[in-house]
C-alpha cells in the first residue's frame, strides 16, 4: 500500500448553498452563506462570489453576524469549531474551539460575548438528541481559543435552526421540536412549554416546522407540517397562552421570518411561492409566486430592503421589494444523477442533469453554473406523481463538436416513450444547437451510449446499447455549408450477440475497437468492418462496467463484473492476464493517462484504488473515502498540469478526479502542495507585534477590549499599513490624482499619521519595506489591469477596501477624549508602560 | 309520504342467552326538524342560557346542570324573537311584531306583551343596574322602558336617528348606549337623551359600496371602547370618548353577524356567516408593558351556517345560528384540559321525547310544532338470519296528520297504551281525541272537564283509563277516561311553595303509582288510589331527564343530567341495594362523559333485572343482576365480547350492554309483542334539509 498522507477528500466547487440559511449584511450588499467546508460571500448585486472564507475542516453548518460588529461573521461546523471573518476582506480572524460538532450557532444582541450553538446531547451519541448551549468566548488576544465555558439553555431542541429563534431583543429564545414549543426567559430564567395533539380531528397534521419571533411585540410565528402558521402571543402564561392560526400553505411552512420593523412576516414552503403576511392584518397578504423551486429558508437583510430565499434546488433567489433581483445559482444535485457525470471538451465544465428536463453546465474552475441546456423542451409540470420527459444519457464526442441525449419517458399504462437527440455546436452562438432528433432509436431502454473518441474525421460514430438486445452505431456527418440536404445522421449498423441485452460499450481510445459487453460476454468489434473480432467471457455474472486501457496499457481491456471480479484481458493473446476479487462500483479510465480509478466498496463506506492495468501494484489507494456508495465519477482534466513530484500524487497531476457521494456532494481530492498554494493565495491573519505604545492605541486598544481583543489586532492588521511620516506623505503626493482613493479614507490616515509622534519610529522602520509592497499593489491594482483569477480574492478585497473607509468612525465621545489625551502629557505613562 | 320504509330486522344481541333476541324497528320516517338559533343571552347570576328559534321557540338550558335544557317554551304566536334579555331572573323577548314580552317562567308562558310602537324591534338591551330596558325600533327611535316589579313601563325615547336601529349596547355605567345603525354608530347619552357621537362605519370594497352596511352588533366596554360587527365582514374598535376608528379587522367576506364580549372584558368572539367564531383577546404586545390591544387570536368552526347567536360564558364560547345545532366550545386557557368541561358539546336534539309509542297498540305519535302524526309500526312474518332484514309484509302506515288548532304551537302530546286515545295541548288549550276503529276515525271530545288547564306534560295510565296532565305549581290533573265521558278524579299536589313545572310523568303499570319530577329536582310520587302524596324521592343535585317505574317491583329509576342512576324503591320509601351499591362503586367515566343526557327509561317485561335506556348516540341494556363495570374495564366491550369465545364472555361482560348501531336516536321503547321499536333521526338528514351555506372557496375546488 502506498502512504498517501497528503492526499485528501475535500469538497471543492458545487458544494451547497442552500444547506443553512444565508446571512445579509447590514449595508445589503454582501450575502453570506455556508457551503460545504467554507463560507462564501456573494455581492448582492453582481452574483459575484467575492470571497470563500476556508478554513473549517467539516461541513459549516451556521453563519451569523457578529452583533457587536456589523463587520465580522461568526461561522460553526461540525469540526466543532467557531471562526470569526472579517469577511469583507477575507480574513479569519480568530478560532474558538469548542470541542464538540456544532449543528447550528446563534447569537443576539441582547448577550454580549456569548453564542448559543446547538450540539449533540454528550451522554449519548447515538440517539439524535441536541440540546443548545450559551458559549462564553473568552476575550484573549490569541488566535486559537479555547472556549471551555458551556452551559446548557434548553435540552431536546431540533437541529434545525430554523426552529430556534430570539424574540424581541434576545430577552426569551423560543425553540420548538417535534410537537411542543418551549420558550425561555434570560431575565426571569423561567422556560413555558406549550404542547400540541399530533392530529387535529379534521386531519391538520401540528408538528413544529419553523419559528420566527417578531422583532418588536413578544409574538412567535411558528409554522406547521400541514402549512398552517400559528401567531403566540401571552406565551409568558403557561395557562392563559392563546394563538391564532393563518392558512394558506397547502403543505409544510419550511421556512418563515419577519421583517426587521416587525410590519410584514415572510413564509415559504414547497409551494415556491414567497408568502408576505401583514402582521397587523393577516387577512392581506401578498405573494410572490414562480420561484422555481421549493423554499427551504428565508433571510431578511437587518434594513428590511433585501429578502432572500434559499432553495431546494441549490439556489438563492434575492428579492427587492416583491421582485426577484438576483440569483445565485449553484450546482443542483437532484435525488438522482442519471445521465452520470461528463466533463464537455470544449468548456471543460462539468455536464450533469439539471433542472427538470435541462443539462447544467458547470464550471468547476470557477465555481459557478455556466448555463441550462433545455433538452426535453418541453414545459414543465409540477405535481406529485406525473411522469416527465427525463434525459437519461448524454455522450460528448472527443473535440465536443456533438453532443447526444436520450430522454425518456415511463408512463403506468402507455409505452416507453424514447428520445435520442444530437446536438452540434454552434460556433455562432457558442452553445449546442439541436441537429437531429430520432424519435424510438431502440424498442426498449437505452443501457449506454458512447462516442468514438478517435480525432479528426469527417463523420463520428455514436453506439448506443438497448435493453432490446441490440446495439446500433449511428453516423453522424457535418454538413458542409453549400450542401442542406441529406440526412446528417445515419444508422449505420444493427449489432446483437445471440439475443443477449447489451450492457455497456466502450471505445478503444485510437477508435479502431469497439467493445460490448451483453451480459457476461464481453464482444470486440471491428467498427471499420463491423466484424466481430473476438469474444471474452468470465461467468457466470454479468459484466457491470468495461474499459479500455489507454497510453502504454491500451492492449488492456479492463472489465467488472456482478460477482465482485475486476478482470483485465489482454487484447493481444485475447486472454485474460489477471484477475482479482473486489465489489468494484464504478471503473473508470483517465483520458489523459494510463490510469484507472476504480471505487470499491467495502462494509458500508468506498474506497478508491488508482491503478495502471500494467503494473501489479496500484499507484495509489485510500480506504473509506467516503461512506455510501459513489457511482458517478469524472476525470476533470486539469488546465495547468500540477507539477507534483511524490509518486502517490503524480496521478493528479493531469486531471482532477470529482465524484458524488450517496448523499449529492461533489467531492474531489486534493494533494497538500496544491492545499498549501490555495491558502497561501488566500490571506492570512498577520498578528502585528510591533504596534506602537501610542497613547492612540491604549485608548483604542482600551476601548476594543470590550467587544474582543482579537477583532481589534485583526482589523488594525487587515488594513493596508497607514502612510507614516514625510515618506509616507511624499508617496501620497507622487501618486497621480486620479487612482489615489477617497480623499476621507486618506485625510484620516493623515491625520492618524500626524497623531503618532513618539515611540513609533521602531514600527516605522521595521516596515517600510512591506508598506512600499503593498501600496505598488495597490497602483497595480487600480490601473486595472486584469491578473490571472489566482490572486483574484485578494485583488476583489484590496478594491473593496479603497471604495470603502474601512475604519471605524469615531464617536464624538471617543474625539473629545482624544482631544484631552492630546493636551495631557503622556510621557509619564509611556515611562510606566516601559518599566 | 313515506320516506323510509321500515326496516323489520332480526337484531340479536351478543348476550343472546341471557335476554333472548330482539325484532327491531328500526324507523326512520319522524321528518324532526329543528328550527334556526335566531337569539341567545346568558346570564351569569343564575348560570342559565335563554335561546330563541326562529319558529318562536324558547329553550333555557341550565349551564350549570350539565347543560341539561330545562324549559321549552313558545310564544303566543308563531314570531320570531329577534332580542333577548336577562333582567335578573326575569327574561324578556322582543320581535319583529313591535312587542316586548316578559315570560313566565314558572308556567311556561308569557307574562304580559307591551306594544312598543316603534316598528319592528331589532334590540333589546338592559343596563347593567336592571333598571332601564332600551329597545332599538325600525323607525330609527331608542325607547327606553323602566323595569318595575311586575312590569315595564315606557319612560322615554332618545332622539330620533333616520335608519333603523340594528344593535343597541349599554357602557356598564348606565350613562351612555351605543346603537349599531345602517352606516353608523350613534353614541346616545342616556341621560338627556340627545346624541354625543356619530361613527360613520365604511362600506364594503368592490361592488357591495352601493349597499348600505349593516352594524349588526355592537358592544360598549367599560373603558368606553366600542366593538362594532357589521355586514361588510368587519371588527371594528373604537374609541368611544373621542369617536374615533382604533383597528379594523377584516375576518370575513360576509357579514359578522353576533359579538360577544366575556365578563372581565378581557376577550370577545365575533361570529360570521361562514360558520366561523372568530376570538379576539386583549393583550398586551409585550410582556412588560401594560398598555393592551384586541388581537385576533383563535378561530372556531363548528358551524356550517350562519352564526347567529353568541355568548361568551366565563369558559366556554356558546354559539347557534341557521345549522340549529347549539355549540358550548370550551376555552381551553379557562378549563383543565382533558376533562369534562373541556369536551365540546353540540346540542342537536330537544333534551325531551318527542315521540310517543302505544306499546299495545304499535303505533307510534310524533309531534311537530304545528301538526301531529299518527303511524302505524309495519310487520313481517318471516325468520332471517342475525343482523340482517327482514321481509316486510306490511309497511309502516301513516294515519293521521292532526294540524293543530289556532296559531299555538303544540307542546306536548300524549297517545295511550291501547291506541284509543289522543290528546296535545298548547299554551293556551288542551285537546283531547278518541282514535277509533284501528285509528282511521278521530273524533274530538267535547266535553271536558274545567280544570283540565293547558298542560306542560301529559301522560296516560298503562290501561288507558286515566289521563295525567301536569299544570302550573307543580300540580298534576288527573282525568278518568271512558268511552262516554271524561272526568276529572282530583289534582295532586305537592307541599306548598313548590312552583317549577313538572316536565316528567310517569305511571306505574299497575295503576298505583305516579311519579312527577319537575325542574326544581324533585322527585314526588302520588298514590292514585287515594290521589295523595306517597313520598318524596331525596332531592339529588342534579334534574331528572328520564325516569320510570318498575311494572313489577316498583322500583323508581330516575336518570339525572349528570348521568347519575337512581332506584328507589317505592315501597320501601328507599334506594334498591343496587342502587347503593351503583352510588358506592360509582358509574364508569366513560358514561359520565358522555354529553347526550338519557331520554328515556324502559324496561324488559320478560326479564325484570333489565333497564333499557337510550341517549342520542346509543341505547343501553342495563343488566342488574350482572356486576358493574369497574374504571379499568372497557365500557363500550360488546363489539370485543362478540369475538371472544363464549366462556370468556362471562369474565368480561358487565352489566352495561351497550348498542351503538343506530344513531342519532329520538326514540327507543319495547312494544308489547316484544320488538323494538328505534326511531332515528339522522343528523345528515337535517343538514341536507337545511338551505344552502354562502359559498366559500375551498382549497383545490
Amino acid at each position: 500500500m502506498v502512504e498517501h498522507g497528503d492526499i485528501r477528500v475535500v469538497r471543492r466547487g458545487g458544494s451547497k448553498i442552500n444547506f443553512r440559511q444565508p446571512v445579509i449584511t447590514n449595508d445589503s450588499r454582501l450575502l453570506l452563506c455556508a457551503s460545504g467546508h467554507s463560507v462564501k460571500v456573494f455581492s448582492t448585486s453582481t452574483e459575484e462570489c467575492v470571497h470563500e472564507l476556508r478554513g473549517h475542516t467539516d461541513l459549516v453548518t451556521g453563519v451569523v453576524v457578529k452583533p457587536s460588529n456589523h463587520l465580522q461573521a461568526y461561522s460553526c461546523s461540525l469540526d466543532g469549531t467557531i471562526r470569526l471573518w472579517d469577511f469583507t476582506d477575507g480574513i479569519l480572524i480568530k478560532t474558538y474551539d469548542i470541542g464538540y460538532s456544532i449543528y447550528s450557532i446563534h447569537t443576539s444582541a441582547f448577550h454580549k460575548g456569548v453564542v448559543f450553538t446547538v450540539t449533540s446531547t454528550i451522554s449519548d451519541k447515538k440517539s439524535e438528541s441536541f440540546q443548545l448551549v450559551a458559549v462564553h468566548l473568552p476575550q484573549s488576544g490569541d488566535q486559537l481559543v479555547k472556549a471551555p465555558e458551556l452551559s446548557a439553555v434548553i435540552s431536546d431542541v431540533s437541529s434545525n435552526p430554523g426552529a430556534i429563534v430570539f424574540g424581541r431583543g434576545g430577552e426569551y429564545i423560543a425553540s420548538a421540536n417535534g410537537l411542543h414549543l418551549e420558550v425561555f426567559f434570560f431575565k426571569k430564567q423561567k422556560t413555558y412549554r406549550f404542547f400540541l395533539k399530533k392530529d387535529t380531528k379534521t386531519g391538520g397534521k401540528n408538528t413544529f416546522m419553523c419559528v420566527a419571533a417578531h422583532p418588536k411585540d413578544d409574538c412567535i410565528a411558528t409554522g406547521h407540517e400541514d402549512g398552517k402558521i400559528r401567531l403566540w402571543r401571552n406565551f409568558n402564561h403557561q395557562k392563559e397562552y392563546t394563538y391564532s392560526t393563518l392558512h394558506w400553505h397547502s403543505n409544510a411552512v419550511s421556512s418563515m421570518c419577519f421583517t426587521p420593523e416587525g410590519t410584514n412576516l415572510l413564509s415559504g414552503g414547497v409551494e415556491s411561492v414567497l408568502v408576505q403576511w401583514r402582521y397587523n392584518d393577516v387577512s392581506q397578504r401578498d405573494f410572490l409566486p414562480r420561484l422555481g423551486a421549493a423554499i427551504t429558508h428565508i433571510a431578511v437583510s437587518p434594513d428590511g430592503a433585501l429578502s432572500c430565499t434559499s432553495h431546494s434546488d441549490n439556489k438563492i433567489t434575492i428579492i427587492q421589494g416583491i421582485k426577484v433581483s438576483a440569483v445565485l445559482q449553484g450546482l443542483v444535485t437532484g435525488e438522482s444523477v442519471e445521465t452520470d457525470l461528463m466533463v464537455d471538451p470544449r468548456s471543460k465544465a462539468l455536464v450533469l442533469n439539471g433542472k427538470p428536463g435541462h443539462l447544467q453546465f458547470y464550471s468547476l474552475k470557477r465555481d459557478k453554473l455556466l448555463y441550462n441546456l433545455d433538452i426535453v423542451q418541453q414545459e414543465y409540470i409540477h405535481e406529485l406523481g406525473l411522469q416527465q420527459f427525463k434525459v437519461v444519457k448524454v455522450a460528448f464526442d472527443a473535440s465536443g463538436n456533438w453532443m447526444a441525449t436520450v430522454e425518456e419517458r415511463k408512463q403506468k399504462d402507455a409505452e416507453q416513450e424514447l428520445n435520442l437527440k444530437l446536438w452540434a455546436f454552434d460556433e455562432q452562438t457558442q452553445s449546442f444547437v439541436l441537429n437531429t432528433t430520432v424519435a424510438d432509436p431502440h424498442e426498449s431502454r437505452i443501457t449506454a451510449m458512447c462516442f468514438c473518441q478517435a480525432a479528426a474525421s469527417q463523420t463520428t460514430m455514436l453506439i448506443s446499447a438497448s435493453e432490446d438486445g441490440h446495439f446500433k452505431a449511428w453516423q453522424l456527418r457535418r454538413l458542409a455549408p453549400g450542401e442542406d440536404d441529406g440526412p446528417s445522421c445515419l444508422c449505420d449498423f444493427v449489432g446483437a450477440y445471440r439475443g443477449l441485452v447489451p450492457h455497456c460499450c466502450c471505445f478503444s481510445a485510437d477508435g479502431s475497437l469497439l467493445a460490448v459487453s451483453f451480459q457476461e460476454v464481453v464482444t470486440v468489434w471491428s467498427p471499420a468492418s463491423w466484424e466481430l473480432l473476438a469474444t471474452l467471457s468470465q461467468p457466470p455474472k454479468a459484466i457491470r462496467n468495461l474499459c479500455f486501457g489507454r497510453l502504454s496499457c491500451s492492449k488492456y481491456l479492463l472489465g467488472t463484473t456482478d460477482d465482485h471480479l475486476l478482470c483485465c484481458w489482454n487484447l493481444l493473446t485475447c486472454s485474460l492476464e489477471w484477475s482479482t476479487s473486489m465489489d468494484i462500483s464504478l471503473l473508470l479510465g483517465d483520458p489523459l493517462t494510463e490510469n484507472i480509478a476504480a471505487f470499491c466498496c467495502h462494509a458500508g463506506s468506498t474506497d478508491l484504488f488508482v491503478f495502471k492495468p500494467s503494473e501489479p501494484r496500484p499507484v495509489f489507494s485510500l480506504k473509506a473515502v467516503c461512506s455510501g456508495k459513489v457511482t458517478h465519477a469524472v476525470f476533470a482534466p486539469r488546465e495547468e498540469m500540477l507539477e507534483s513530484c511524490e509518486e502517490s500524487s503524480q496521478w493528479l497531476n493531469h486531471s482532477q478526479l470529482y465524484f458524488l457521494t450517496q448523499c449529492m456532494d461533489l467531492m474531489t481530492f486534493t494533494t497538500k502542495a496544491e492545499e498549501e498554494k490555495l491558502m497561501a493565495s488566500s490571506k492570512q491573519l498577520l498578528i502585528d507585534d510591533s504596534v506602537a505604545m501610542t497613547p492612540f492605541y491604549l485608548l483604542l486598544g482600551k476601548h476594543r477590549k470590550g467587544e474582543s481583543g482579537a477583532a481589534a489586532s485583526g482589523e488594525s492588521a487587515g488594513r493596508p499599513p497607514l502612510p507614516q511620516g514625510s515618506g509616507a506623505v511624499k508617496e501620497l503626493l507622487r501618486t497621480p490624482a486620479h487612482v489615489l482613493p477617497s480623499t476621507s479614507f486618506l485625510c484620516s490616515m493623515f491625520v492618524k499619521s500626524l497623531l503618532v509622534s513618539v515611540g513609533d519610529a521602531r514600527s516605522v522602520e521595521s516596515k517600510p519595506a512591506e508598506e512600499e509592497m503593498e501600496s505598488e499593489k495597490e497602483e497595480e491594482d487600480s490601473e486595472g489591469d486584469m491578473e490571472s483569477s489566482a490572486s483574484r480574492p485578494e485583488r476583489g478585497s484590496l478594491a473593496r477596501r479603497s471604495a470603502e473607509p474601512a475604519a471605524p468612525p469615531l464617536t464624538k465621545a471617543q474625539l473629545r477624549e482624544l482631544r484631552r489625551v492630546k493636551k495631557l502629557d503622556h510621557s509619564w505613562l509611556t515611562g510606566l508602560l516601559r518599566s | 309520504q313515506v320516506k323510509h320504509p321500515v326496516i323489520s330486522l332480526r337484531f340479536v344481541f351478543i348476550f343472546i342467552v341471557q335476554m333472548g333476541e330482539f325484532k327491531v324497528h328500526r324507523v326512520r320516517f319522524f321528518d324532526y326538524m329543528p328550527s334556526a338559533i335566531r337569539a341567545m343571552v346568558f346570564s351569569t347570576r343564575t348560570e342559565r342560557l335563554a335561546l330563541a328559534r326562529a319558529d318562536g321557540a324558547l329553550e333555557i338550558f341550565n349551564f350549570s346542570d350539565n347543560y341539561f335544557q330545562e324549559k321549552v317554551m313558545y310564544g303566543p304566536r308563531r314570531v320570531a324573537v329577534e332580542a333577548l334579555c336577562w333582567v335578573g331572573p326575569r327574561l324578556f323577548s322582543a320581535g319583529l311584531n313591535g312587542e316586548i314580552t316578559e315570560y313566565d317562567l314558572e308556567n311556561l308562558r308569557p307574562r304580559y306583551t307591551v306594544e312598543a310602537y316603534g316598528g319592528p324591534i331589532w334590540t333589546i338591551s338592559v343596563n347593567s343596574q336592571g333598571t332601564l330596558l332600551a329597545v332599538g325600533c325600525e323607525d330609527g327611535t331608542v325607547k327606553m322602558f323602566e323595569v318595575l316589579k311586575e312590569r315595564i313601563q315606557f319612560q322615554r325615547n332618545l332622539d330620533r336617528q333616520k335608519g333603523r336601529i340594528i344593535s343597541l349596547s349599554w357602557h356598564p355605567s348606565g350613562t351612555l348606549i351605543a346603537a349599531g345603525m345602517m352606516d353608523m354608530i350613534r353614541i346616545f347619552d342616556a341621560e338627556t337623551g340627545r346624541a354625543t357621537h356619530r361613527l360613520l362605519v365604511d362600506r364594503g370594497a368592490g361592488a357591495s359600496k352601493s349597499k348600505e352596511v349593516v352594524v349588526w352588533s355592537i358592544a360598549f366596554l367599560s373603558d368606553h371602547t366600542i366593538i362594532s360587527s357589521d355586514s361588510a365582514g368587519k371588527v371594528q374598535i373604537w374609541d368611544g370618548l373621542n369617536g374615533t376608528l382604533i383597528r379594523t379587522h377584516l375576518i370575513t367576506k360576509w357579514d359578522v353577524l353576533a359579538l360577544s364580549v366575556s365578563q372581565d372584558e378581557s376577550s370577545l368572539v365575533a361570529g360570521t356567516s361562514e360558520g366561523t367564531v372568530v376570538q379576539f383577546q386583549f393583550i398586551s404586545s409585550t410582556v412588560d408593558r401594560l398598555d393592551k390591544d384586541w388581537v385576533r387570536t383563535r378561530t372556531f368552526k363548528n358551524h356550517s351556517h350562519d352564526v347567529r347567536a353568541l355568548a361568551h360564558t366565563e369558559t366556554a364560547v356558546v354559539s347557534g345560528g341557521m345549522d340549529t345545532q347549539l355549540v358550548v366550545r370550551p376555552l381551553l386557557d379557562k378549563v383543565e384540559k382533558n376533562t369534562r368541561e373541556s369536551a365540546m358539546r353540540k346540542v342537536s336534539f330537544p333534551h325531551r321525547s318527542l315521540v310517543c309509542c302505544a306499546k299495545k297498540a304499535g303505533l307510534l305519535l310524533f309531534q311537530f310544532p304545528d301538526h301531529l302524526e299518527l303511524w302505524r309500526l309495519g310487520e313481517s312474518d318471516g325468520y332471517g338470519k342475525l343482523g340482517g332484514s327482514l321481509p316486510v309484509k306490511r309497511g309502516p302506515e301513516k294515519l293521521i296528520q292532526l294540524k293543530r288548532k289556532g296559531e299555538d304551537h303544540i307542546c306536548c302530546s300524549a297517545l295511550s297504551p291501547c291506541g284509543g286515545w289522543l290528546a296535545y295541548s298548547t299554551v293556551t288549550s288542551f285537546r283531547l281525541y278518541r282514535l277509533q276503529n284501528g285509528s282511521i276515525s278521530i273524533c274530538k271530545v267535547s266535553k271536558l272537564p274545567k280544570d283540565l288547564l293547558p298542560a306542560h306534560q301529559l301522560c296516560f295510565s298503562t290501561n288507558s283509563s286515566k289521563l295525567f296532565a301536569s299544570s302550573s305549581n307543580s300540580s298534576v290533573v288527573v282525568v278518568a277516561l271512558n268511552e262516554l265521558e271524561c272526568k276529572y278524579l282530583g289534582t295532586l299536589k305537592a307541599k306548598y311553595g313548590c312552583r317549577q313545572p313538572v316536565h316528567q310523568l310517569s305511571a306505574s303499570d299497575n295503576g298505583k303509582w305516579l311519579a312527577t319530577a319537575n325542574t326544581d329536582c324533585e322527585v314526588h310520587v302520588y298514590n292514585l288510589d287515594k290521589l295523595k302524596l306517597h313520598c318524596t324521592v331525596p332531592v339529588y343535585g342534579s334534574c331528572p331527564t328520564a325516569m320510570a317505574i318498575h311494572p313489577t317491583t316498583s322500583n323508581l329509576v330516575v336518570v339525572h343530567a349528570d348521568q347519575q342512576i337512581f332506584e328507589y324503591s317505592l315501597v320501601k320509601k328507599e334506594y334498591t341495594e343496587w342502587s347503593r351499591r351503583l352510588q358506592k362503586q360509582g358509574l364508569h367515566s366513560m358514561w359520565l362523559e358522555r354529553d347526550t343526557p338519557i331520554t328515556h327509561v324502559t324496561f324488559n317485561p320478560k326479564n325484570p333485572a333489565h333497564i333499557i335506556v337510550h341517549d342520542m348516540f346509543m341505547f343501553c341494556i342495563i343488566d342488574k343482576s350482572l356486576p358493574l363495570p369497574e374504571a379499568k374495564n372497557v365500557l363500550y366491550n360488546q363489539m370485543a365480547l362478540r369475538s371472544l369465545p363464549e366462556p370468556d364472555r362471562v369474565l368480561h361482560s358487565h352489566g352495561f350492554k351497550i348498542c351503538k348501531d343506530f344513531q342519532h336516536l329520538l326514540c327507543v321503547s319495547l312494544l308489547e309483542d316484544h320488538s323494538l321499536v328505534v326511531v332515528e333521526r339522522p343528523l345528515l338528514d337535517i343538514v341536507s334539509q337545511l338551505p344552502a351555506p354562502v359559498r366559500q372557496k375551498k382549497f383545490a375546488t
